[in-house]
């Protein structure tokens, strides 16, 4: 393992188990993220894309510990974070941060925003009190929020400002990385532009992100490194000129070519995939992907492919690539 | 010109709510020939959504709703229509497509009994006619299996699945206008491709003239003859979707698509908006987006900027426009 990795995710494994019956057994289970490996490095930033139910949320939740992992292995910054006790845990977590989509819901709304932003702060000793105000409104400052509103209350922020609260209160604990989950989904896009311009001048910063989107655009723009996931696995990742510039996988190409460009001009091949995405609770056999893929052969409904590599860092999980 | 199939004239709609009068829409004038795509784009609140639920009826009676100006479908102001006579119009000349399908259905009807209501209420089919027709416009809109889908419920379909039957039941009665409000936004990118397709291929078949509302520019690209950009309200630029995107003479509109990373393009910083769009509740009397504008000038502070043409397929409400206002 190289010195700049700061997390390094290895095989891992999370499904939730399907009860049914009158006996409300175990019949079956959600196979939400099953066998995916990746690493995001010190001052990069490692997008995960993918659509609904692709698992890109539950990985998220995994790497932090909000789910306990099935199998797998989840390194952050050389410590195994889920064999740690919950004190060392404790110690590492100002370190781990998370944004939410949705800043309403993650903001207690009967406290200050100031308060909120400065508990963890207090919390983790990381600051005595009579300092606490000063080097609220410093991170606040440089989240673009003014000390009028260091007193106001969740309710009384627009939707762009509460994301700034939210991204100023993970900020606050100085973290080296953030999983930002849907961080921009729910905002419109004027402040979207305003809120993925803060994330581009925190990542100047030296913080590094793991963006959790399925906007593809906003995931070029803002990260180094993408994973690709579909149905749990992830299906092809490298860096952003290698997914983005020269895709190999047909589901990358056809989620590239499916996004709408904001050109009346442009014309491009465009790759329809048939069908829907199958559940995850029953994921089709040999590659997950066959049954919309455009150039499944039939091996590819039976052998489940391994990861190739095609070239320095990118990685594709597909036969079409042996 | 000939006669547009839909005409906004100074369409106004206030809502009255505990906080004070909020001003959705004010003197909104366009109009949508048949055949026609036009898009109508802008961010939440900017009055696109009630636009269109004006030309369905679905505004809530006075005096919670105060409307002004007049909607025209032919000769007949739509505003001015009583509740029965809506009846006949909706679905026959006039049918929509919600952003939730899953809402918007019924949840304890079959998608086949949902699907039939309206041919046996407009088209007066017999009950086995309207049956087959329904099975035909399922085929029609691209579901493999239509028997089966007809015989089950909205919970067991998925959210594309959904979309296409909100979109049968939309083109049963051949309408002369289909309004789609934010059809795709629930949806996944790759099921969002394939219902701006079936949306394009229906209306090359049927001909019928498209509203499409939404905040996507992506979209508005791939699917708009013409684009109606709105902001707090009201109209700020309207033009055919090259005009829009090669030309855009409103700040915002500039702002807008300058603000959205374009793929294989990339930059350091995207050239956000400053601030923020302002509150319904208290809209200034001078131009609503001065105050986030790179070239406001005091005119901007003093006044109300009226549409005005910039070429003879486009128009801009901006006082920068006229040169000597703006000195």
């Amino acid at each position: 393992m190289s010195d700049d990795t700061l997390l390094a995710v290895n095989g891992l494994v999370k499904h939730f188990p399907l009860y049914g019956g009158v006996l409300g057994r175990q019949t079956g289970a959600v196979r939400a993220v099953d066998d995916v490996s990746f690493v995001v490095r010190r001052g990069r930033s490692l997008g995960l894309v993918g659509e609904s139910g692709s698992g890109k949320t539950t990985v998220g939740r995994t790497v932090l510990g909000l789910h306990q992992k099935d199998a797998g292995e989840v390194r952050f910054a050389g410590h195994d974070l889920h064999a740690l006790d919950k004190a060392a845990l404790r110690r590492l977590r100002p370190q781990l941060q998370l944004v939410f989509q949705d800043p309403l819901g993650s903001l207690n709304p009967r406290l200050r925003v100031g308060d909120a932003i400065g508990e963890a702060l207090l919390a983790h000793g990381l600051c005595p009190r009579e300092a606490l105000r000063e080097r609220v409104l410093a991170v606040m400052a440089s989240c673009g929020l003014g000390e009028e509103h260091y007193s106001r209350y969740p309710h009384e922020f627009s939707g762009g400002q509460r994301q700034r609260v939210g991204i100023a209160r993970a900020l606050a604990l100085q973290p080296a990385l953030i999983v930002a989950d849907e961080p921009v989904s729910a905002l419109d896009v004027s402040i979207q532009a305003q809120i993925i311009n803060l994330f581009a001048d925190l990542k100047q910063q030296g913080v590094s992100f793991l963006f959790i989107s399925h906007d593809l655009a906003v995931v070029e723009h803002l990260c180094e490194d993408v994973a690709v996931m579909y149905l749990g696995q992830i299906v092809e990742q490298g860096s952003r000129e290698q997914v983005f510039g020269q895709p190999r996988h047909p589901y990358t190409r056809a989620l590239l070519s499916a996004i709408p460009v904001a050109d009346p001009d442009a014309r491009r091949e465009r790759v329809v995939l048939q069908g829907e995405p199958p559940s995850p609770a029953n994921p089709p056999a040999g590659c997950r992907f066959h049954t919309r893929c455009p150039q499944a052969t039939a091996q590819c409904a039976s052998v489940v492919p391994v990861v190739h590599r095609v070239a320095a860092g990118h990685q594709v999980r597909c036969h079409l690539q042996a | 010109m000939n006669q547009p199939l839909i005409e906004f004239d100074r369409l106004s709609v206030q809502f009255a709510t505990e906080q004070g009068v909020a001003r959705a829409v004010q003197e909104v004038s366009f109009a949508i020939h048949a055949g026609e795509s036009v898009a109508v784009v802008g961010e939440s609140g900017c009055g696109k959504s009630v636009t269109a639920l004006s030309l369905m009826g679905l505004l809530p009676p006075a005096p919670a709703c105060r409307l002004g100006g007049e909607v025209r479908l032919g000769a007949a102001n739509l505003l001015a229509l009583p509740p029965a006579a809506w009846r006949p119009l909706r679905g026959r000349d006039i049918a929509m497509v919600f952003q939730e399908p899953m809402s918007a259905l019924n949840p304890v009807l079959s998608v086949g009994e949902q699907l039939m209501e309206p041919l046996l209420t407009h088209r007066q089919l017999s009950l086995a006619a309207a049956w087959q027709q329904a099975i035909a416009l399922l085929q029609q809109v691209g579901i493999a299996r239509p028997e089966a889908i007809a015989a089950s419920y909205p919970h067991q379909l998925s959210g594309g699945m959904l979309q296409r039957v909100m979109l049968a039941i939309a083109i049963s009665c051949q309408p002369r206008l289909l309004i789609a409000d934010e059809p795709t936004t629930a949806l996944d990118v790759t099921i969002q491709a394939q219902i701006l397709d079936l949306l394009r291929r229906l209306q090359q078949a049927s001909g019928m003239a498209l509203l499409l509302i939404t905040h996507d520019l992506g979209i508005v690209a791939e699917m708009a003859d013409r684009v109606v950009v709105m902001y707090a309200g009201r109209v700020v630029e309207t033009g055919s979707v090259r005009d829009i995107f090669r030309h855009p003479q409103h700040p915002y509109t500039q702002g807008l698509l300058a603000s959205r990373p374009v793929p294989g393009r990339r930059l350091d910083r995207l050239a956000a908006i400053p601030g923020q769009v302002p509150s319904p509740l208290a809209l200034p009397d001078h131009c609503a987006f001065a105050e986030r504008c790179p070239h406001a000038r005091p005119a901007c502070l003093r006044r109300q900027p009226e549409l005005q043409a910039t070429s003879h397929t486009q128009q801009a409400a901006c006082l920068l426009l006229n040169a000597e206002e703006a000195a």
